[in-house]
């Protein structure tokens, strides 16, 4: 698995309302799709679970269908009152996982 | 063409010559129906219950009005909310009606998340309304819809 992207402040002003942008290569392949030449449908294998937390707490998740592109892209905002840990967690459909972390500053 | 196909195949593809060859220009691959309004109400129904929602006035969805490529069009929202403790939105349940499957997304908060928006990309297979459903903190819930027309359809969405 590739190392996922994430874009987001080092350091921020106590509450301020930031926003985080990641990436992540996944084919997301949704199932829909049939082998050209066997005829044969392509089992359905995408990350259906996102979830960011801040020093263990969620701040946001979302549940993904098939219908999420593939490379899936997220950005989403949030904010700390504290300085610590950003913590994205990707899930797919054999459960298996992909993390990033991200220290933030809170100045 | 003269490799073996299964009974569904066959039918799929007789289904497909009856319904004309207009609607097989500008895919590869074999096409899948799309949802009806029964699966949109069903998926919708699923996530939010029987409450109606309200005119969502305060959904801002961001949509391209003409969607090149339906592999991958830029979904974005915003919906106005203080984000407080116990004033906040607690999720945005994301619909493409035409699709084979309506569900897109569904988006969870907290008043941690400062603001109620977010963005990513989806598969539209079709010209289409998207849909988004916000469920806010006291259970109340409110819907906005924009089409977006693709010019070539995102294959099995």
């Amino acid at each position: 698995m590739a190392k996922p992207r994430v874009k987001a402040p080092s350091s921020v002003k106590k509450g301020q309302v930031f926003e985080v942008k990641c990436l992540v290569s996944h084919k997301m392949e949704s199932g829909q799709r049939k082998d050209r030449k066997t005829g044969e449908p392509i089992p359905r294998m995408i990350i259906n679970r996102f979830v960011a937390t801040f020093n263990g707490k969620e701040v946001f998740s979302a549940d993904w269908h098939p219908a999420i592109s593939a490379n899936p892209y997220m950005a989403f905002y949030m904010k700390a009152e504290e300085s610590g840990d950003l913590e994205l967690t990707w899930i797919d459909d054999k459960g298996e996982k992909i993390t990033a972390k991200k220290s933030i500053t809170v100045g | 063409m003269t490799e073996p196909r299964n009974p569904a195949a066959c039918s799929r593809r007789r289904f497909i010559v009856a319904a004309g060859a207009a609607a097989l220009a500008g895919f590869s691959g074999i096409r899948v129906a799309h949802a009806d309004q029964a699966m949109v109400d069903e998926a919708m129904m699923k996530l939010i219950g029987d409450r109606k929602p309200g005119d969502g006035t305060m959904i801002k969805l961001d949509l391209p009005e003409i969607a090149e490529n339906g592999n991958t069009v830029p979904l974005k929202f915003e919906v106005e909310s203080p984000m407080t403790g116990d004033d906040y939105v607690k999720s945005v349940h994301v619909f493409a009606e035409g699709n084979p499957r309506p569900d897109v997304a569904s988006f969870h908060f907290t008043p941690a998340s400062g603001k109620a928006a977010a963005s990513t990309r989806m598969r539209l297979a079709k010209t289409q309304n998207v849909v988004a459903v916000a469920e806010m903190s006291d259970g109340k819930v409110y819907m906005a819809k924009k089409e977006v027309k693709v010019t070539i359809g995102g294959c099995g969405g």
